[in-house]
């Protein structure tokens, strides 16, 4: 217990106090081999004893146990830290603290074997130290953590936390963590106090705790004794149920809002090149597929650089996408305008040739892109409220997507360039536009942006020969729900339906939503038969 | 699409017909030649299987039986679709849906047959529904023990399916890429939900375990050829009705809808009558395709519902020709050629081949393989006559072989 | 069309002749080989994963015959393509009977496939060797299942996370098909009889390649809060379980808190996983390419040497095919015929050696005995085994844990049985046309 404290002392009195640490020193080793055994209730063992031990080389070893960084050499068994380094691993040794070796081999060491049991735990003692550490978050998540899995050896550090503790909102994580503990403190008083300190404290687990005390016992009988207790858990309990209803509406929305982009991001190409140009694109998932690739790729060239890697792959899967949407363009499909059924067939034999192709190159298997630092945990609002950071920038990125395109579109003279083609090809074509070069360059646009959504789609599933496949019938229900040519109708038709799904999920399943959703698209189909938002003029009956 | 290629050649039917009251069929030479080579095929082939000794240079496998069973069934779905989308300019990027129907009545019909001869051995629920755990047999698995009952729900389950969908679709004018991309959303869905255990279509794994069909085994010979011959007379039996149709002056209304909708309705038609009366026929035909192949192959699952399984049989049709009914026969039976034969052959790239079969066919061949043979032959007409023609003056430049490409190049209305 | 039927039957006939002729390797001793039929698809959805199974199947053939063949002949191997599309699976197994005669085949990865093509070996009575693990509730005389039964995957793992864990609240979560409805049937039937509530248990579908999990991940979240520790037993799919790997991760659900254990996830499907968030969950498997054997250390150095890529690893279900074709080739060598029901009256009993150092043992149920691992995912995309039974697990083919499988038995020694589903209430078996 402590140990902190006692490690200060310790420190500054390591000299005076030689043979004792010698004793620890023995038992320090000695649990240390036992915790690189194979046996694991053993090591689970050695893992509390070694905790007991006020010994500054503790916390570093229960750290590197939990992070998968505890090794032992196999030449001498000599317990060390290795983290990656230039060439190699670089190694610390355990007992003594010096440097060993700056580029060992992995081969060389032997990992301690660890499972998620002992690793969940040395986590909790971990975290019962760092209570006093200097950076306020690194103790908000200690005390969070400790709410998680309340243990009654807890109670002294944490009021020792709570003495010295100064912010605010730490403070309460600390006094609940505390209460957590004394939920089932045989004095009613501090039964009360613990209570009271959950109320309002937005986390999950804590009505979770809170309602256990609220139920009956086999033989009828509250698990809490106090009426008074009870009443006022059951105060806290529906006021935190409904912060949690709200909040949980909140999540819905968002949810729906990530799918949404998704759904966006996959469409907004195809409202270009099935939008705009009337081409049916069965190959706009390959272009989404290449996209996703590129992103494989430039990740494979940059190694060291995951974090700008995602950045880099954006213009990258652009061009390489945009330039095979200009090659089918000019290759196949210029032949076939005005007949948008044949498109169809071509563009379906690309896509095939195009999928086949990647299986040639990368393999049928599916390729890990790895996700950069930015992109992965979450954004914690609240106990009851997290928003994952990459569906909150993939949700950013797709309005921007939209909004950069839809600034192309009306303010670009490229832009309108291409809305002359479209609108009145022979007018444009005599008033001294190129067509065809626009026709080439539009439906480079369109596979180019599909290109983008293949980057973002990397970081949300598999990246495969058949990426392509699972998104192209619904980027198709998209755009033609939002009404053909129409940039605006497929932002929202994919955002409608997106939180429509996330909101009818819960209540059908995820299967029967989807069908319910396309009933819904056949359906509004037949009220409104050129989408949500139908393009007005004469060109329209086409 | 070379539309007014297709009107001229409908007009000249419409010509011949009043000729003769047999004149639809008889005016078909293409067609009278494809149902010869099909009846010679379903007439022949049995015999070389069933009586030619297995080691005889002419026997003819079981396997290979079975093989072209499929294919005809194939045939008689990619007329179907020709039907509506040649003739009538509906495309349905969902005629799968039908097919699967049809195959499905098939199957639950082919399920019940197997009665407690099922691995539980209970004579009433099918064997998935045992090991799930389901108490009774839900109720619209009832009567399909009986074979009329459930080549009446063969028939109808498509029909009323295309009759809802139809109805709600033409009288609200969905036309073009909605309606393709609708029937697709139709299909989709119910991929999603077949798939669904608790659906009680066996899932993922859909029907399989087939014993018997009437109280023939499955496993004889005997009855892979007559399902093969079954298949044939349906290819038959369908081309003529899809003939009769098209020549009739039913027929001429469906080619004026696709080929000018809103003037037919202004001329006084009732197009969205005409169009759900050929898409019920179509997909009723679709169903009976889907009847016939589940006994051959000897399974049904709710693959066959993918929206992919259904373009591929608009390819077919592009492939063999749209708009000529026996193109769309021959298609289906070159594409799924082709399938079986490169995968055995190449199974590496065989997909670059079909995709650049597609490609080439839509660049080239916009009329499929009959517009190949089309084209020879105008060209060698045109060449004697230009003969002729040369001879006659010596100073004719320009014949007119570039129709195709002059063609290709305008919009279409 | 100018051809003539007649003409074109030939071309048929021709074609598929020559399809199978660029996949014979020995072509001199055609008369004189013995032929081993590959079933795997190779384009599709499936060649993800069945590509590889076909590669085993050549590089043992190859092996073989390096050590002079089968009863002095050589093997051939008949590689044909499915496609991944269930009918044609039955189309080419019919083809690999009648048309190529081999004397027995490798093949099948799904259920439905294997379904598609029973009838047809039953029928022409081949012989077909599965290799992956599956949902149970069959045995035919004519397959031999060298993958996991249930009983020989989910149910260990299960007792590991409740024994060893101390999982008190389940999440089954899987893709809604055939093998995961029963898997939870029968888990759901287990883990009711060791005393588990029903509200204890959240059993959750999706469809194939589900990629959203947002709100699905959220519940069990929410479900795992409940102060009870919480293990999700997955029999989620291929394509779905990256993105639903990924959500647990970014909304914060780690190994620790919510262990995930996988009944499909291995190996070669974590080589194409960004591994960082998968790190600490579990997978059952009877084989792990970390398994430490001499067996194993010279099956993975062939293997590499095979595929000339040492990145490439090994999976379950290519262990299993490796002890399938030693069972067979133990079987055939044993009775001097590749005759079917020789073959598969020999292979009973016969026992070969795994890859994870103990021995597998055909039993008359056609199933194997196997050993039960459990896996942690490491960094490195290995699993490292923290549990194992100390014994190998003899596969069942009906589970006791279904009222209407437990009647069930199968026994292909027996002679009073001979069958594949013998109910021992009514002492018959039923559907046996074959």
């Amino acid at each position: 217990m402590m140990k902190t404290f006692l490690n200060i002392v310790f420190t500054v009195a390591l000299a005076l106090l030689f043979s004792p640490a010698m004793a620890e020193e023995d038992s320090f080793a000695q649990l240390l081999n036992e915790l690189g055994g194979t046996n694991l209730s053993k090591k689970a063992t050695a893992l509390d004893q070694l905790a007991q031990l006020d010994d500054e080389r503790v916390l570093p070893t229960l750290e590197a146990l939990m992070n998968n960084a505890l090794y032992q050499q196999k030449s001498d068994n000599q317990f060390v830290f290795a983290e990656s380094a230039a060439d190699g691993m670089k190694i610390t040794s355990v007992v003594t603290g010096a440097v060993l070796d700056e580029a060992v081999s992995s081969r060389d060491l032997r990992k301690i074997i660890t499972n998620n049991s002992l690793r969940s735990r040395a986590r909790n003692l971990v975290a019962a130290t760092r209570l006093m550490n200097k950076k306020a978050e690194v103790r908000e998540a200690a005390a969070l953590e400790l709410i998680k899995s309340p243990n009654i050896e807890f109670l002294q550090p944490l009021d020792n936390a709570i003495a010295r503790e100064k912010v605010p909102a730490i403070q309460q994580a600390l006094q609940v963590a505390r209460g957590a503990i004394t939920l089932d403190h045989p004095d009613e008083i501090e039964r009360l106090k613990a209570v009271q300190a959950m109320d309002g404290f937005e986390h999950k687990q804590v009505i979770t705790l809170l309602e256990q005390r609220l139920q009956k016992n086999a033989d009828g009988s509250f698990v809490e004794p106090s009426a008074l207790v009870r009443t006022t858990a059951q105060e806290v309990v529906d006021g935190l149920k409904k912060s949690e209803m709200f909040y949980k509406i909140i999540e819905d929305t968002f949810f729906g809002l990530s799918l949404g982009s998704v759904l966006l991001l996959a469409a907004v190409g195809l409202a270009i090149t099935f939008g705009v140009m009337g081409v049916i694109n069965m190959a706009h998932g390959e272009m989404i597929m290449l996209g996703a690739y590129t992103t494989y790729v430039v990740q494979l060239l940059m190694p060291n650089n995951i974090g700008a890697s995602l950045i880099v792959a954006v213009p990258a899967a652009f061009l390489v996408a945009g330039l095979m949407g200009v090659i089918i363009e000019r290759g196949v499909i210029r032949f076939l305008y005005g007949r948008p059924l044949e498109t169809l067939l071509a563009t379906f034999g690309i896509s095939l040739i195009l999928q086949q192709l990647v299986r040639t190159i990368f393999s049928p298997l599916n390729r890990s892109v790895i996700t950069p630092e930015w992109m992965s945990g979450s954004l914690e609002i609240n106990g009851f409220l997290s928003l994952t950071y990459n569906r909150l920038y993939i949700v950013l990125f797709a309005l921007a997507v939209l909004f950069g395109l839809m600034l192309l579109l009306k303010k670009s003279f490229f832009g309108l360039q291409m809305r002359a083609v479209t609108q009145n090809r022979a007018m444009a074509s005599s008033m001294g536009i190129r067509t065809g070069w626009v026709d080439a360059m539009t439906f480079g646009l369109g596979s180019g942006i599909a290109g983008i959504a293949g980057v973002a789609l990397s970081q949300l599933t598999n990246v495969g020969p058949n990426l392509g496949q699972a998104y192209i019938i619904d980027s198709f229900m998209v755009v033609v729900f939002g009404g053909v040519g129409n940039l605006w109708g497929t932002f929202v038709a994919a955002m409608g339906l997106g939180v429509a799904n996330k909101f009818i999920e819960p209540l059908s399943g995820a299967v029967l939503a989807k069908i319910l959703m396309l009933v819904f698209i056949i359906l509004f189909i037949q009220r409104r038969p050129r989408g949500l938002f139908a393009l007005k003029g004469r060109f329209v009956e086409g | 699409m070379n539309d007014t290629t297709l009107i001229n050649t409908t007009m000249n039917h419409a010509k011949v017909l009043e000729n003769s009251r047999l004149g639809w069929l008889l005016n078909d030479v293409a067609g009278k030649r494809l149902l010869t080579v099909v009846l010679a095929a379903i007439v022949i082939i049995p015999l070389l299987n069933l009586l030619v000794p297995p080691d005889s240079f002419f026997h003819v496998s079981t396997y290979t039986v079975g093989l072209l069973g499929k294919y005809l069934c194939y045939a008689l779905l990619a007329l179907a679709v020709d039907l509506i989308w040649g003739y009538c300019g509906i495309l349905s990027l969902g005629h799968g849906a039908f097919f699967a129907l049809g195959g499905y009545a098939m199957g639950m019909y082919m399920m019940r047959q197997i009665g407690d001869r099922g691995v539980y051995g209970n004579p009433l629920l099918p064997d998935f529904m045992v090991f799930l755990n389901w108490p009774e047999l839900p109720w619209y698995w009832y009567g399909f023990d009986n074979f009329a009952f459930a080549m009446l729900m063969v028939l109808l389950a498509p029909a009323i399916l295309a009759f809802v969908f139809g109805w709600l679709t033409f009288r609200s004018r969905v036309t073009g890429v909605y309606l393709s991309i609708i029937t697709q959303a139709m299909t989709y869905a119910l991929m999603l939900a077949f798939f669904q255990n608790d659906m009680g279509f066996g899932g993922n794994n859909g029907l399989t375990d087939f014993k018997d069909i009437l109280g023939f085994s499955l496993q004889s010979d005997n009855t892979k050829v007559a399902l093969f011959v079954l298949s044939g007379l349906a290819v038959i039996l369908g081309y003529l009705l899809c003939r009769f149709v098209v020549a009739s002056k039913l027929g001429r209304v469906l080619v004026s809808i696709r080929d000018a909708e809103s003037r037919t309705r202004f001329v006084g038609y009732r197009v969205e009558h005409y169009k759900l009366f050929v898409f019920v026929l179509s997909a009723m035909l679709a169903g009976i395709a889907g009847a016939l192949y589940v006994p051959q192959v000897g399974i049904i699952n709710p693959g066959e519902f993918s929206p992919i399984n259904s373009i591929e049989i608009i390819i077919w049709v592009a492939v063999g020709g749209r708009g000529f009914l026996y193109g769309a026969v021959i298609g289906a039976i070159l594409v799924n050629y082709g399938k079986t034969f490169f995968t055995g052959a190449f199974p590496e790239v065989w997909l670059f081949m079909l995709g650049a079969l597609f490609v080439v066919s839509t660049l080239f061949f916009p009329q499929g393989v009959v517009g190949i043979v089309q084209q020879l032959k105008q060209k060698r007409a045109e060449r004697t006559a230009f003969r002729t023609v040369a001879q006659q003056s010596g100073a004719s430049t320009e014949s007119t072989p570039a129709n195709d490409s002059k063609i290709l190049q305008e919009p279409a209305p | 069309m100018k051809i003539s039927k007649s003409t074109w039957l030939k071309t048929v006939q021709g074609a598929a002749v020559a399809a199978s002729l660029s996949f014979v390797s020995g072509m001199a001793m055609a008369a004189d080989t013995i032929k081993v039929g590959v079933l795997h698809s190779l384009s599709g959805t499936m060649a993800i994963s069945e590509t590889t199974l076909k590669d085993t199947v050549l590089m043992l053939v190859e092996e073989q015959n390096k050590k002079g063949g089968l009863l002095g002949k050589k093997l051939e191997a008949v590689v044909v393509d499915p496609a991944s599309n269930w009918p044609l699976f039955a189309e080419k197994a019919k083809e690999l009977l009648e048309k190529e005669k081999v004397d027995v085949m490798f093949g099948c990865w799904t259920s439905v496939s294997r379904k598609s093509v029973l009838p047809v070996v039953e029928g022409l009575n081949g012989l077909l060797f599965y290799p992956v693990q599956y949902e149970g509730e069959e045995s035919s005389k004519n397959v031999f299942y060298t993958g996991a039964a249930p009983n020989q995957q989910a149910i260990p793992a299960v007792d590991y996370l409740m024994k060893d864990v101390g999982v008190k609240r389940w999440v089954l979560a899987g893709t809604d098909y055939v093998y995961p409805r029963t898997t939870n049937k029968i888990l759901e039937a287990y883990l009711k009889s060791k005393g588990v509530a029903a509200e204890d248990i959240m059993i959750n579908y999706t469809p194939f390649g589900h990629s959203d999990w947002q709100t699905i991940v959220s519940d069990v979240k929410k479900f795992g809060s409940a102060g009870k520790k919480t293990a999700v037993v997955s029999t989620i799919n291929g394509d779905a379980n990256v993105p639903f790997y990924k959500e647990l991760a970014n909304q914060g659900v780690s190994a620790e808190d919510i262990p995930v254990v996988a009944f499909s996830v291995g190996e070669e499907e974590l080589s194409g996983f960004d591994t960082k968030p998968l790190v600490g969950h579990l997978a059952a498997w009877n084989y792990f390419m970390s398994s430490e054997s001499p067996e194993n250390d010279a099956f993975i150095k062939a293997w590499h040497a095979y595929i000339k890529n040492t990145k490439r690893v090994t999976n379950d279900p290519m262990e299993a095919t490796y002890i399938g074709f030693k069972l067979w080739v133990k079987a055939v060598e044993k009775v001097k015929t590749t005759k079917v029901d020789d073959v598969s009256k020999a292979i009973i009993g016969l026992e070969v050696p795994n890859l994870t150092g103990g021995t597998a043992k055909m039993l008359p149920n056609h199933h194997l005995t196997k050993p039960v691992l459990i896996g942690e995912i490491q960094e490195d995309g290995q699993f490292q085994t923290v549990w194992q039974t100390e014994a190998e697990v003899p596969g069942d083919a009906w589970t006791d844990f279904l009222p209407e499988s437990k009647k069930i038995v199968a026994d292909w020694a027996d002679p009073k049985i001979m069958c594949g589903n013998y109910n021992t209430e009514t002492k018959t078996c039923s559907g046996q046309n074959y």
